[in-house]
């Protein structure tokens, strides 16, 4: 029984972690295209900061892949699978045969056609080689940043950009920032934030040219407003990293879809984190939710199913923790509902710049985004997750110190005394 | 087998020493034993960046209940899950534990945490939770609870 994985990041560390809970034996291969052992995607930008060094990158100890009898095939990309024959085709042209095969290569950037996207100092933000290769760009001067993006990632790239001492501009098509997980109002509490620390922002509008002789030196907006600019990243989002299996028998929709047990349509192939698509319990759809913990999730479901085990995931929805200088912000689940049977639920306190809305629908929690009153916001999600019927302590969700006590007795007891179980 | 720590709401009084003493257990400033007096001038040695206790005392305004809750240390802990720089693992001997050296404050164990029972450390840092003290012997919340309202099983 060989199995092996296409990819070396969260989802890669579930599926090997969960095998070696029930096989101890048998061997593990995992094919990356990139030289580094694992590591996190989402600290590139506090590396690029300057709060993590090198060392603190990798989220597993150095023997990790030694104590798991894990061989590792590092800087081979996997350019094609056999599924017939049961094999991965390398780059190099070498084959790699499995018994039981994960997919799990992530994302890749979202980048449109842009004229000037050749020059030298553009950029994306996904990889460690990305923020490695800005930070050589800052060294060698560059002062002027534009980043394409206000989402997550390009705002914390904008983050460690003014933390570097760059002058950063912001473009952005839709009219607020930070558009998946904030509605308008909520946004223009953190927008506040980060313009206090002298992020400039563009909203409703893109960049249409790079400009420059060999290298970056403006761009042109669409509304024809030019901006001097060093670099430019490129950090509208991901999408599933899976453009070597198009055309195959292997059935993708925007992701490579799943079932609860992480299978793919094909005998013996699953596939688990950002390249995936499995059911949203929340949406109520096959999604793709490019979300850490959904990817260890889906990683661990997919590794027990490989080896043997019986295990299902199904209570997949989104969740994000993220924060920029003094402002921190926990959401999950719907954060934008477009019917009309949701009940909203609103706190803001402006003394304390803190801000909570929650979702109501059919008594259960859909969604909520907390900012800066974040503690115990885990309760929170929890109850999404549970389909927790919340009507009797709505009201008190929106509380600083809503907690078990809210809670009946006997359930408050469960939980707790129940103990082992999350 | 690992160790839990139960709170009982029937007997807490709500004294909150739990959390002095679990200040004090993880205070660099410690000392084997302490005496009263030597407890507040351990206090303030942290006047600067408050200590943030990791075991929590629940009460409600016009609730008699109170309890004390800190980390389940959870067999399938959602917090190692979500962790984005390997900071929270379990351990072989049953805990969850954060390792503050790795952690960044991204509070991503705070939105899985199911109990609440994950904070934000000093000067929010890091992420502050119950490690069980285990180089004491015994968890200091469940040593100086006055009413025994904290007990510690194999479970």
């Amino acid at each position: 029984m060989r199995y092996v994985i296409i990819g070396n990041s969260v989802a890669a560390c579930g599926c090997i972690e969960a095998i070696r809970k029930v096989d101890l034996q048998n061997p593990i291969v995992v094919i990356s295209d990139e030289k580094y052992r694992v590591y996190s995607r989402p600290l590139i930008s506090y590396y690029l900061a300057g709060k993590v060094d090198e060392s603190k990158m990798y989220i597993r100890d150095e023997d990790y892949y030694e104590k798991n009898k894990v061989e590792t095939m590092l800087g081979k990309r996997a350019v094609s699978v056999d599924f017939k024959n049961k094999e991965v085709v390398l780059g190099d042209g070498s084959k790699v045969k499995y018994d039981k095969l994960l997919i799990a290569t992530g994302g890749k950037p979202f980048v449109p056609p842009t004229k000037g996207f050749e020059l030298k100092n553009v950029f994306t933000f996904i990889k460690f080689d990305d923020v490695k290769a800005i930070d050589e760009a800052i060294k060698n001067g560059a002062k002027k940043a534009t980043v394409i993006g206000a989402g997550l990632s390009g705002l914390k790239a904008a983050e460690a950009l003014i933390k570097r001492g760059l002058e950063v501009t912001v473009v952005e098509l839709a009219n607020r920032i930070l558009g998946s997980i904030l509605d308008l109002e909520a946004s223009k509490i953190v927008q506040a934030e980060l313009e206090k620390h002298g992020i400039v922002f563009k909203l409703e509008t893109s960049v249409d040219e790079i400009i420059g002789d060999g290298k970056v030196e403006k761009v042109r907006l669409k509304n024809d407003e030019v901006l001097d600019s060093d670099i430019v990243v490129f950090a509208i989002g991901v999408v599933p990293n899976i453009d070597f299996l198009k055309g195959t028998e292997l059935k993708i929709n925007r992701g490579i879809v799943v079932d609860d047990h992480m299978r793919t349509n094909i005998e013996d192939v699953y596939a688990a984190g950002d390249c995936a698509e499995g059911y949203d319990f929340v949406f109520e759809q096959q999604r793709v939710i490019p979300i850490w913990p959904n990817a260890y999730n889906q990683g661990e479901t997919a590794g027990y199913n490989m080896a043997g085990a019986q295990k299902t995931f199904d209570r997949g929805f989104p969740m994000n923790s993220i924060g920029f200088f003094d402002v921190h912000m926990i959401t999950a689940g719907i954060v934008m509902p477009n019917s009309d049977d949701v009940e909203v639920l609103v706190k803001h306190d402006k003394e304390k710049n803190s801000y909570r809305k929650i979702y109501i629908k059919n008594g259960r929690v859909l969604g909520f985004m907390f900012i800066n009153s974040i503690d115990r916001a885990g309760m929170i999600t929890n109850m999404i997750k549970e389909g927790l019927n919340v009507e009797s302590i709505k009201h008190r969700l929106l509380d600083d110190d809503f907690g078990y006590l809210d809670l009946p007795k006997d359930l408050r007891q469960e939980k707790i005394l129940g103990g082992a179980k999350a | 087998m690992a160790k839990k720590i139960f709170p009982k709401e029937e007997v807490c009084v709500g004294c909150h020493l739990c959390e002095v003493y679990c200040v004090y257990a993880h205070s660099k400033y410690k000392k084997p034993t302490v005496k009263a007096h030597e407890l507040v001038k351990l206090y303030n040695k942290h006047k600067d960046s408050k200590p943030t206790p990791r075991i929590l005392v629940e009460e409600k305004s016009g609730e008699w209940t109170t309890f004390a809750l800190q980390c389940r240390h959870c067999d399938d802990a959602p917090c190692t899950k979500a962790c984005i720089t390997g900071a929270m693992k379990k351990l072989e001997d049953g805990r969850v534990i954060c390792d503050e050296e790795k952690c960044v404050g991204c509070w991503s164990c705070i939105m899985a945490c199911p109990h609440g029972a994950v904070r934000r450390g000093e000067n929010k840092k890091a992420a502050s939770k119950c490690d069980l003290c285990l180089e004491l012997g015994e968890p200091a919340c469940v040593k100086n609870c006055p009413n025994e309202a904290l007990v510690i099983k194999e479970v």
